[in-house]
């Protein structure tokens, strides 16, 4: 059964890099979305279904933690494992989302290794 | 801590270890450190040819960090990114050495958060181009952390000062756990 993904970050980069380590942790890709911000990522769940969101935090117009905090308040989303891959490697940041129901946390820079690891147990 | 300014070589060594992990794990580039050193910010500020990525950190602590490199290398930098080669600068090349500024100077970031509490961090910002310069208010001088790397030059520079007028902060209690 292939997975619909959303990856969230305003960078361009990181999404395509994203998108290879996917692949090569041998998550079943179905559809990949992208969105730059918290605001495109809940523009983009109002047409597409998603069993996956991959999030930025540091991001202009809406934040991950922001965004984190809506789709678990929101009972149409609450249930889609959200995993933070980020730069802010702080406790208190890592804390933060997890206290707010982020599934997992992936400290940037990331291996593919890692992105498969995080994700067993979640998808 | 008690002073305004973090050493020199608490600066170096976070900025080192942060640099040698995205290239060792998302650049797979071999990456040989230079001696660093102090650089007296100029007035007028010399003009610089290249890319460079600035950060911003903001908080009780406030500075920048900067990524220089040449067009040349940031196109190599980018290619071993995104694993697509690059022969000149575009939109892709841009962001990726934005992104290459963010994992670094975040990666130096949370290791003085361990001693400084929580910063934040700016949306990285690039200049590219010839005979550009840079000012950034209240700096006196720079901490650079040079690298080689396949015969080219990457260079980091580091500021980092305590806040005027800012009160400390209060750790949270759950912040002395080991996650």
């Amino acid at each position: 059964m292939s997975l619909d993904v959303l990856i969230v970050d305003d960078s361009a980069a990181i999404r395509k890099i994203l998108q290879r380590v996917l692949v090569q942790a041998e998550v079943p890709l179905g559809k990949v979305h992208e969105a730059a911000d918290g605001v495109e990522a809940l523009e983009k769940l109002k047409t597409e279904k998603v069993g996956l969101i991959l999030s930025d935090i540091n991001m202009p117009n809406m934040d991950g933690i922001e965004l984190l905090s809506k789709l678990k308040a929101d009972d149409a989303y609450k249930a889609v494992p959200i995993v933070m891959v980020t730069t802010e490697g702080s406790q208190a940041r890592v804390l933060q989302a997890l206290e707010l129901g982020a599934a997992g946390y992936v400290k940037k820079p990331f291996t593919a290794e890692q992105i498969k690891e995080k994700l067993t147990g979640i998808i | 801590m008690s002073q305004s300014k973090l050493e020199s070589a608490q600066i170096e060594a976070a900025v080192r270890q942060a640099t040698h992990e995205v290239f060792s794990t998302m650049l797979n580039l071999p990456l040989e450190d230079q001696p660093a050193y102090e650089e007296i910010a100029a007035d007028p500020p010399g003009s610089h040819d290249g890319v460079e990525a600035l950060v911003g950190i903001g908080g009780y602590w406030t500075g920048t960090g900067r990524i220089w490199c040449n067009s040349k290398f940031a196109c190599t930098l980018a290619g071993a990114l995104l694993m697509t080669p690059y022969e000149a600068l575009n939109e892709e090349v841009l962001d990726a050495i934005s992104e290459v500024a963010n994992m670094i100077i975040g990666g130096a970031k949370a290791t003085f958060e361990d001693q400084l509490g929580t910063l934040a961090l700016s949306i990285p910002t690039v200049v590219f181009g010839r005979n550009y310069r840079t000012r950034s208010a209240g700096v006196t001088s720079w901490m650079v952390i040079p690298f080689h790397c396949q015969g080219e030059d990457l260079q980091v520079r580091f500021f980092l000062m305590q806040t005027k007028g800012q009160a400390a902060p209060t750790p949270r209690p759950e912040m002395v756990h080991t996650l």
